[in-house]
């Protein structure tokens, strides 16, 4: 058998990322020292049924899935831990998240309530400076982090995608960092690249997860193609006419923009560049 | 018998002097493992709440897990 030689066969592109797994094997990778396999951070609000949630669960190979807290009514407003039972079975590790906290010293009770409760120090730091947005707040992040970080948590910051006041947040402990893609459930996807790319590019370490914003798959293909670790969303699946299918969508998606950020994405150029080699013409016309 | 006034996640209460925050959550008739709870925006632990005696003007609350983003 010959090996062949053609000439128009393109060498490996230089700078082109080194396979973690690719089609060969299992993509896995460390967030806060724990392996995964899945870059798929799945939310388990608003769906439409408790087997839905499970199924979508199931669906998207998701390891990770956040979960919350709620001030409960006056005296014995009874427990609704039926589903905390179906998620807990599902085997996924829990991130539970500070939703609804305006400050960082609610955040932070917040925070100690859910690692009693939940029984896990991983804590999706929340806290909205804003109301029409739920843009988080960058000051009170950086305090509730560096109390937080240490008294023990792995905090999983939800922030902007300011590159200043996300190196803060490493300052202050947090190794992975969880930039929004657009306002929580906007669906929006990625509205601001450039500073995502930033991002990426000034914390090479990093592990960095696009958190809140994402619409369709194809937002989690871009993030994933600007080498991020991994993406989590929750409306864009749950108020999906098929959650099931959409959290099988998003799986896919995931794993394809993973893969064509490790196999390298061809450099764009102006002008037409002709794919088939235009000397020794299989035809003289 | 002396009656100190509480609130429970928002509901004023009276209850006895020298109660404890265990002895007001037991009440509520939920296992104490399904919810964490706190007084005045401070945590308190499980294990601290038969420790932790209930003043004038407390506020106390309860959470619990639910789904989330």
């Amino acid at each position: 058998m010959t090996t062949p030689t053609l000439s128009s066969f393109a060498a490996p592109r230089e700078g082109a990322q080194t396979p973690s797994g690719g089609l060969a094997g299992t993509d896995t990778f460390h967030i806060a020292g724990v392996e995964l396999t899945s870059r798929f951070f799945l939310g388990t609000a608003s769906y439409p049924s408790p087997q839905i949630l499970q199924q979508a669960i199931a669906a998207s190979g998701a390891q990770v899935v956040t979960v919350g807290l709620k001030r409960q009514l006056a005296a014995g407003g009874g427990t609704q831990n039926d589903f905390f039972q179906l998620i807990r079975d599902s085997g996924a590790r829990l991130l539970p998240n500070t939703a609804g906290c305006r400050s960082a010293r609610e955040a932070i009770t917040l925070s100690q309530m859910a690692r009693e409760l939940f029984g896990t120090n991983w804590i999706k730091l929340e806290v909205v400076g804003d109301e029409h947005t739920l843009q988080p707040d960058p000051f009170e992040l950086v305090t509730a982090a560096a109390e937080l970080v240490r008294d023990g948590f792995e905090v999983f910051p939800y922030c902007t995608d300011d590159l200043v006041s996300c190196q803060r947040l490493l300052d202050a402990g947090c190794r992975t960092l969880m930039p929004w893609g657009a306002p929580i459930g906007s669906g929006q996807g990625l509205i601001n690249p450039y500073a995502l790319r930033t991002l990426r590019a000034r914390l090479p370490g990093v592990p960095l997860i696009v958190d809140a914003g994402i619409g369709s798959p194809a937002d989690a293909v871009q993030a994933m193609e600007l080498g991020y670790d991994a993406v989590l969303l929750n409306s864009a699946v749950a108020h999906a006419r098929d959650p099931v299918q959409m959290a099988r969508a998003f799986k896919l998606g995931i794993e394809s923009g993973r893969l064509a950020y490790e196999a390298g994405i061809m450099a764009q150029q102006d002008m037409a560049v002709a794919s088939t080699p235009v000397t020794g013409r299989p035809f003289i016309l | 018998m002396t009656t100190i006034n509480i609130t429970f996640n928002g509901e004023a209460r009276q209850v006895p002097g020298g109660c404890t925050l265990a002895e007001l959550l037991e009440a509520s008739a939920q296992p104490a493992a399904s919810f964490a709870s706190a007084v005045n925006g401070e945590f308190v632990a499980r294990d601290a709440r038969a420790q932790t005696l209930l003043a004038e003007g407390d506020a106390v609350f309860t959470f619990q897990a639910i789904t989330g983003g």
